[in-house]
């Protein structure tokens, strides 16, 4: 067994070590582990005493009992948060295909600024992304209702509004994604369709976009994620219609919430968990062939 | 068209959209709250421009103390971000075995995908006067009462490192992984002891990814919400939290829009002062993003 | 009669010269092959025969028709790149059915011609497979047989054997001469390796700095090389510095460190002027042989025997220093020759070549 020269030598360094991560990753998991456990508790109160396994807590019909499936604020949390995951994702995958390969492919002044200016998004922080983006739509709303005595609704807070303020950081992270596989293209790829008689149109639907799908797909998840639990941009542009972030918080500030709470948490840390893994799946190389 | 022409439509083609994109959804809104933070409403509909909002945010202490507040905190939950994550990312990148490093990876990755609200949730249950902690601590006999553990200053500090470590954690492990096992050797070989090594060799050259994790780890923790408001409760004093009352509860936005170009500013100005401090410079760290 | 043909074309990027004025004609149905060293702008050209570079001046015609204005995708000339290209993303089948798609031809006329083009490189039955399945030598075949299948004026061929090994490369080019008979379609070869481009050929152009040395068959390059680079660069050569003494139309008398030596010169030269001369390993004799009138003589020491099978030499060491590389003479077998022995070595006038020593611009 070789020798790791980057681990402390001693044998008593080494188990105070690997007791140190053992207790990081207890850190990391106690509070995801009971949001969870606790969905399963025969109890009116996420807490102990465990009164019992039940499932009550998904699929409970009648009060004090009622189950995540049956609460129709929490249903209805949920199925906005998809409609809005699914269009901000479609549309910020959209975008960051086009930045990607522009700044892979194209040489123009002010390129390097115009890069640092794409990852700006995510630095600023979700509640300035949230209220520059609602005051900018107010200012403008405002203004059309002053000129032209029409309430341009889609510029209030609502989903639309949502929608375009998390598609404003969504677009960098699908952007780099979407680069980082570009940037590994061969373009001799391309050469040669164009060689063989496709023209520029075939060659990015037959050769390019499928070499990219692995990478389109992963940032889809990615984006849908984020979206999915973001908060504080949300929270500022919202309107009556609510994902269901916005929905629990009502839910967790109000003193007394049952464990539908935790029915919730275990099932956002389930699909996230599984769209996770599947994003890594989908990104990892195919196998290699054999040789002479 | 000639080949160069065409090159030329699809690049505009390709432009115009990232261009809107940043213009409108970044770049005009932010000049935006600047407009508005700087408008002064003297009477309903009337607008002046001027600096008064700006002072009577400075003649307020609980706004200004706030801020410190949150500046101060934002900086101590960065430092623990930093010596929490360094050695699980050390591990990571340079001792464990190949297999067990994906799957290492994708352990700590997979809390990040889970919202905020539920990590807060989560410490919550364990940590209020009727959580787990205390229900254990009284059933072990170690305390006569249930016992508050929410609503202080070190609890909203710890589920901060929380929601934030593992953004330290990615940066490092990139950048740790980087590095050649034989710079460790030629260090320990040239006589250095360990501690040498590791002051001298390790931590400049993972420097990159430790400044790369500090900006984005203080960023996240000035600008979070849900953490210190929810662990914290009613004292809990977070500066966000002023920004989101002037919009929402009080609708007040020519406040709100200036506490919201304060925070932005200030996390700014110390991010300079720390990029200084370490010499280096934004091109290199986002370089290594 | 002709399928290719360039006509001074020259390609500049910027201050950069790529190519100069080379003109070239290919004969149908031929194998012609550009040799060159790196960066000597071999890659260019072909990229402007294929149509991703557009000439800065000059022509370029395919069976007599000018393709300057032509997109890459609409000539007929087809090319196997330096790494291959194939598409990852398809099946070999999708592969080499790529260009018919393109051309939209019918589902039976694609299936059948993939048939045929897997029948004649010698790969039956593979259509189904990945490519990452299959070796590199199959590689090989499977790019040719993409192009191969829409029939093209001219199959580009751009150092395809450079990623192979030894041996392999070794086979690789007798298949390609067999493929290119097989097909009877013109191939244009560029290379660095001046055996593949031997070997294959029927006809080769040597290019260096963005300009043709020269351009001839195999044996023609090689028996009677028009200029020093072309004599250096195909096959092996002695060569040593000089300056001419006397010359008398294409007899020159050279005078180098530690004797004359007469020398066949391409063009004229003048006194005083710096040449270089070039003998190849095989002209070189031990021991005296002929009448002095028509061979050079010198004397040396053995240095070292380099055994290499058939293709064994001995190093000897001239009087005045010089290190020459002489073919073994009992070839295949051991030499009686050891290293310090004093030996003569003799080589025939006519196949001593002097060429101009002047640098080119």
């Amino acid at each position: 067994m070789t020798m790791n020269v980057a681990a402390p030598q001693s044998p008593l360094l080494r188990w105070i070590y690997r007791g140190y991560l053992l207790a990081f990753f207890v850190y990391l998991a106690a509070p995801l582990l009971v949001a969870g456990l606790f969905a399963f508790n025969d109890s009116q109160f996420p807490s102990l005493p465990w009164q019992g396994w039940t499932l009550d807590w998904f699929f409970g019909e009648a009060d004090p009992k009622v189950g995540l499936f049956h609460d129709r604020r929490l249903i209805e949390g949920l199925a906005t948060s998809f409609k809005v995951g699914l269009v901000v994702s479609a549309l910020s995958v959209l975008a960051g295909m086009g930045n990607a390969f522009l700044f892979e492919r194209y040489d123009f002044p002010g390129k390097r600024y115009l890069y640092v200016l794409m990852v700006v998004p995510l630095v600023i922080p979700g509640v300035i992304v949230g209220i520059s983006i609602l005051v900018f739509a107010s200012t403008i709303a405002n203004g059309v209702e002053d000129a032209l005595g029409w309430d341009w609704s889609l510029l209030r807070p609502g989903l639309p509004l949502v929608v375009l303020g998390q598609f404003s950081f969504l677009t960098t992270i699908t952007s780099l994604v979407i680069a980082a596989r570009l940037r590994k293209f061969d373009i001799a790829l391309e050469e040669a369709a164009l060689n063989l008689g496709a023209g520029r149109g075939r060659v990015l639907a037959t050769i390019t976009i499928p070499y990219l799908m692995p990478a389109l797909v992963s940032a889809f998840i990615v984006a849908f994620l984020v979206s999915f639990e973001n908060f504080n941009t949300t929270l500022m542009l919202v309107g009556s219609e609510a994902p269901l972030t916005i929905t629990m918080y009502d839910r967790v500030a109000k003193v007394g919430s049952t464990p539908v709470l935790n029915a919730v948490s275990f099932v956002l840390m389930v699909g996230s968990g599984v769209l996770a893994l599947l994003s890594v799946i989908v990104q990892r190389d195919p196998k290699r062939g054999t040789d002479d | 068209m000639s080949s160069a022409d065409a090159r030329r439509l699809s690049l505009i083609l390709l432009f115009a959209p990232f261009f809107l994109w940043i213009a409108v959804l970044i770049v005009l809104p932010q000049l935006g709250i600047v407009g508005v933070s700087l408008r002064e409403k003297i009477g309903p509909g009337e607008y002046v421009f001027g600096l008064a909002n700006y002072s009577d945010f400075l003649g307020q202490p609980i706004y200004w103390n706030t801020l410190l507040r949150t500046a101060v905190m934002s900086i101590l939950v960065t430092a623990l971000a930093l010596l929490v994550g360094f050695p699980v990312a050390y591990y990571i990148a340079k001792i464990a075995h190949r297999r067990s490093r994906t799957a290492l990876f994708l352990l700590c990755l997979v809390p990040l995908w889970v919202s905020d609200l539920v990590r807060a949730f989560g410490w919550i249950i364990l940590l209020r006067e009727t959580g787990v902690v205390s229900t254990v601590l009284q059933a072990t006999g170690l305390v006569s009462g249930p016992v508050e553990l929410l609503y202080n200053d070190a609890t909203v500090v710890v589920g901060l490192v929380y929601t934030v470590v593992l953004f330290m954690i990615v940066p490092l492990v990139s950048t740790l992984d980087g590095m050649d096992d034989s710079l460790i050797e030629a260090g320990l070989n040239l006589g250095g002891s360990r501690l040498t090594v590791f002051r001298r060799i390790v931590v400049p050259y993972a420097m990159p990814g430790i400044v790369a994790g500090c900006i984005i780890v203080f960023m996240m923790t000035a600008g979070s919400y849900l953490t210190p408001v929810l662990l914290g409760g009613k004292n809990s004093m977070w500066f966000t939290e002023q920004i989101y009352n002037q919009f929402i509860t009080r609708y007040n936005w020519e406040a709100g829009a200036t506490f919201g170009v304060l925070l932005l500013a200030f996390t700014s100005i110390v991010v300079w002062v720390g990029l200084r401090l370490t010499g280096q410079n934004l091109a290199s760290t986002v370089a290594t993003r | 009669m002709f399928d290719l043909q360039c006509q001074n074309v020259t390609k500049k990027f910027g201050a950069l010269t790529a190519v100069s004025g080379v003109s070239l004609d290919v004969p149908a149905g031929s194998f012609f092959s550009i040799l060159g060293p790196s960066g000597c702008g071999k890659t260019t050209l072909m990229r402007m025969i294929a149509g991703f570079e557009t000439p800065t001046s000059g022509d370029i015609s395919i069976k007599g028709r000018s393709v300057v204005g032509t997109p890459p995708n609409k000539r007929n000339v087809k090319m196997v790149f330096q790494h291959l290209a194939l598409f990852p993303m398809m099946n070999v089948g999708e592969n080499i059915a790529y260009g018919l798609r393109c051309r939209g031809a019918g589902k039976a006329e694609i299936a059948d011609k993939v048939r045929d083009v897997l029948d004649r490189i010698g790969l039956p039955g593979v259509a189904h497979k990945q490519v990452s399945q299959l070796s590199g030598g199959q590689k090989q075949r499977i790019a040719i047989a993409r192009c191969m299948v829409l029939e093209p004026d001219v199959l580009l061929l751009d150092e395809p054997l450079g990623a192979l090994d030894l041996k392999l490369r070794e086979r690789m080019k007798i298949e390609l001469k067999l493929l290119q008979h097989q097909f009877n379609t013109t191939f244009l070869y560029i290379t660095h390796d001046q055996s593949e481009a031997l070997v294959m050929s029927d006809n080769v152009a040597v290019m260096n700095a963005g300009k043709f040395e020269q351009i001839g068959t195999p044996q023609e390059l090689y028996h009677r090389p028009s200029s020093g680079f072309v004599a250096g660069f195909v096959g092996d050569s002695n060569r040593w510095r000089g300056r001419v003494a006397s010359a008398a139309g294409a007899v020159c008398s050279i005078e180098v460190d530690g004797g004359t030596v007469v020398a066949a010169s391409s063009g004229p030269l003048a006194r005083g002027e710096e040449v270089e001369v070039f003998v190849r390993p095989e002209a070189i004799a031990i021991g005296p042989q002929g009448s002095a009138g028509g061979n050079n003589r010198m004397a040396g020491t053995v240095d070292s025997l380099l055994f290499n099978g058939a293709n064994s030499r001995i190093l000897v060491r001239s009087a005045a220093g010089a290190l020459l590389e002489v073919d073994s003479p009992a070839a295949g077998e051991d030499t009686p020759l050891r290293p310090g022995d004093a030996v003569e070595l003799s080589f025939a006038h006519a196949r001593t070549l002097c060429f101009s020593a002047a640098a080119r611009p």
